[in-house]
């Protein structure tokens, strides 16, 4: 089972024949993906080697669906085509979406974000600036490195991408059933609300990690998601604690402004909800880990 | 990044939002002159990035030119909130009979942007917000469609702003709308927007915030920039390409990735409770690559801070390699010594992850006098608080 992303997924990459691109989607195939093709308009019709797979170039998005079947596509375009890419994508009608690019202009999100929900959220978006999402053992969607967890009833969420990868390598021994890295952007498509409710409803998740950050409320309302909806076990971890007002810490949507998106609020309605949240990562960790019986 | 009101005012003017003539200047006598083409009478506005100048005196009424030169000495120089005053602007004088509040901003809840406005604007819109939230209209905005004449007529009636200015303020409001959309702002605020004695409609100050990632379409930006402001180190580190922001604390920081770097911070400053309270010095994320040469200008960086005591390095290899991560750390401190900088702060290390054991071994082989390894992220924490407490 594992949430949106199986081994049945049929994965194509927009901006796969620039160097990111590249790179990734050899690890992406090397991890088991099944990688039907790649979009550049200029460069369609060729193919690329990649290590003895021949992955075909598209036109377009659409094109790239009506030949292959394809329902995710991993969008590594620079920022500047980011949000074309986006709309192409949602205009396609794919099923997901992951855009892994950083750096986005805000009303890039927001007008590609609206953009989803005027053609009716037929696409899920993933990021953007995000680490992508794998499901271990089956595919993986995005850059996170797959060699360093194994396949296991773990579900992740998390604003941060090296923060997943330290807690998919901490409970590497228990394993995950799918990791999710949301982004730490202002404006994102799935938040943590989605995937908690995805992983609820997974029968092979058993327990729930979620990593927030400074900045907006999104970890408060998946505070009261939990409390209403959630009823596996669900251990936190927020960063923040010592980032001063009214600056950001590397991702756009890190900023504490005035009294509002601070760690320890974030914590307190967490806890609120039954949640367990760790000091430090291991901390949190540990906890997840005493929850299993491991 | 946030402007000052005269960069805001210009943006306006820019953008056809009605402003009164204003003009910013850094010495008291440039004063003269300035009120001079202002017609004989000026308010002198200190520049300053925080709340609450009026109260603090840094708004003053000039009758004429002299007065001006005195007011604006007074007022350059002071300190407002730990904001010391650079800059006045001497704008037109105005006959205000009323003032009001309108903005557009980022609503990261519902992911969208929100149109705010109130006839009752002049004073801290977070008071009236929290006090009276039925005199502060909130409208969302879509960020497709935008401010029609139809969205700012909705914003005009959902605020309740005098029959007699309406068609005004709709004409402002998309004035302002053009200039959130065409500059990339993440917030545009006109506080007070007042009606003049003569029932014209005026944006008598505005805070404008930039979004930092629209700097590939918005080349205008960077001159933008309070250079004069930025802490030395971080300019320095915004120089070489770092992700850095400076702290008060005595144990330097570098690690790759925001959260993981963000969450260095906190575990520092949690096993600094048990020695003397030592706390994180910086932010500084190398982000993915960390080659020899990022590390070296990132190690260079926070060597640099004299309040540092300590440097805790923090990796951990996910598509980065530890190998690569270690011989950075070895090259760049040899690097750091040929230039001759001053390299003599103990440096502890905690690699995990990809090829962590090689990348271990790399440092343990190098045997260099100043590192420290430590397995794990809580341990290496504690190891430098410790030493950043002798």
């Amino acid at each position: 089972m594992a949430i949106f992303l199986t081994k049945e997924s049929k994965v194509i990459v927009q901006g796969m024949t620039g160097s990111e691109g590249q790179k990734h989607t050899k690890r992406m195939l090397a991890s088991g993906t099944n990688i039907v093709g790649g979009v550049n308009p200029r460069k369609a019709g060729q193919t690329v080697d990649f290590d003895g797979t021949e992955v075909p170039v598209f036109g377009g998005v659409k094109e790239a669906v009506e030949a292959t079947g394809a329902d995710v596509t991993v969008i590594f375009v620079p920022e500047k085509f980011t949000k074309s890419a986006v709309i192409e994508a949602i205009d396609a009608e794919i099923p997901l979406a992951v855009v892994i690019t950083e750096g986005i202009a805000v009303h890039d999100s927001a007008a590609f974000w609206a953009y989803a929900g005027k053609k009716g959220n037929k696409t899920r978006i993933v990021g953007p600036n995000c680490p992508g999402l794998i499901t271990p053992g089956q595919s993986n969607a995005g850059i996170i490195p797959a060699d360093i967890t194994k396949p296991g009833r773990i579900g992740l969420v998390s604003k941060s991408g090296t923060l997943t990868y330290q807690m998919m390598y901490e409970l590497r021994d228990i394993g995950f059933s799918t990791c999710v890295g949301i982004g730490g952007d202002p404006i994102i498509g799935t938040t943590h609300i989605d995937a908690l409710e995805a992983f609820e409803a997974d029968p092979e998740t058993d327990l729930i990690v979620m990593i927030g950050e400074i900045g907006g409320d999104a970890e408060e309302r998946a505070a009261d998601f939990v409390k209403a909806n959630v009823t596996k076990p669900v251990v936190g971890y927020v960063a923040g604690f010592t980032a001063p007002e009214g600056k950001t810490m590397g991702h756009a949507g890190a900023i504490v402004s005035g009294s509002s998106g601070t760690a320890q609020a974030k914590k307190e309605a967490l806890e609120a909800a039954g949640v367990k949240v760790g000091k430090t990562p291991s901390e949190t960790a540990r906890l997840a880990r005493e929850i299993l019986g491991g | 990044m946030d402007l000052f009101e005269y960069q805001a005012r210009d943006l306006f003017a820019k953008h056809d939002v009605p402003v009164l003539a204003g003009e910013v200047i850094d010495t008291p006598e440039a004063a003269r002159e300035v009120t001079e083409r202002l017609g004989g009478r000026a308010v002198v506005k200190a520049q300053v990035k925080v709340g609450g100048r009026g109260k603090a005196g840094g708004v003053k009424l000039a009758a004429d030119p002299a007065d001006a030169v005195e007011k604006a000495g007074a007022i350059l120089g002071m300190d407002i909130k730990g904001h010391t005053v650079h800059k006045v602007m001497l704008a037109q004088t105005a006959d205000i009979a009323e003032e009001y509040y309108v903005s557009f901003l980022l609503d990261r809840t519902n992911r969208t942007f929100l149109a705010m406005a109130s006839v009752e604007g002049g004073v801290d819109i977070e008071e009236v917000a929290a006090t009276k939230p039925e005199a502060l209209a909130r409208i969302a905005v879509d960020a497709i469609d935008g401010v029609t004449e139809e969205k700012a007529r909705e914003i005009v009636e959902a605020a309740a702003f005098p029959a007699e200015v309406k068609d005004q303020i709709v004409a402002a409001l998309q004035k302002l709308w053009d200039v959130f959309i065409k500059e990339d702002a993440l917030l545009v605020e006109v506080n007070p927007l007042v009606k003049t004695g003569e029932g014209r409609i005026i944006a008598l100050d505005g805070k404008v915030s930039l979004d930092a990632n629209a700097e590939f379409r918005q080349a205008d930006h960077a001159a933008l920039e309070d250079k004069a402001a930025a802490n030395p180190l971080e300019a320095a580190a915004k120089a070489k390409g770092l992700n850095y922001v400076k702290l008060e604390g005595e144990v330097g920081i570098i690690g790759n990735g925001a959260g993981l770097v963000m969450s260095t911070l906190d575990v520092v400053a949690y096993a600094g409770e048990k020695h003397a309270g030592v706390k994180p010095a910086n932010f500084l994320d190398i982000g993915g690559g960390a080659s020899a040469e990022v590390m070296a200008n990132g190690l260079e960086i926070i060597l640099g801070d004299p309040e540092v005591k300590s440097v805790f390095v923090n990796v951990f290899g996910g598509i980065t390699a530890c190998d690569a991560v270690a011989n950075g750390i070895v090259q760049a401190l040899e690097l750091l010594k040929s230039k001759g900088e001053d390299v003599s702060k103990p440096l502890v290390v905690r690699l995990d992850g990809n090829n962590a054991e090689l990348g271990r071994k790399i440092l343990t082989d190098a045997n260099h006098p100043l590192v420290e390894q430590v397995d794990t992220m809580d341990g290496a924490a504690d190891r430098a608080a410790e030493l950043a407490a002798k």
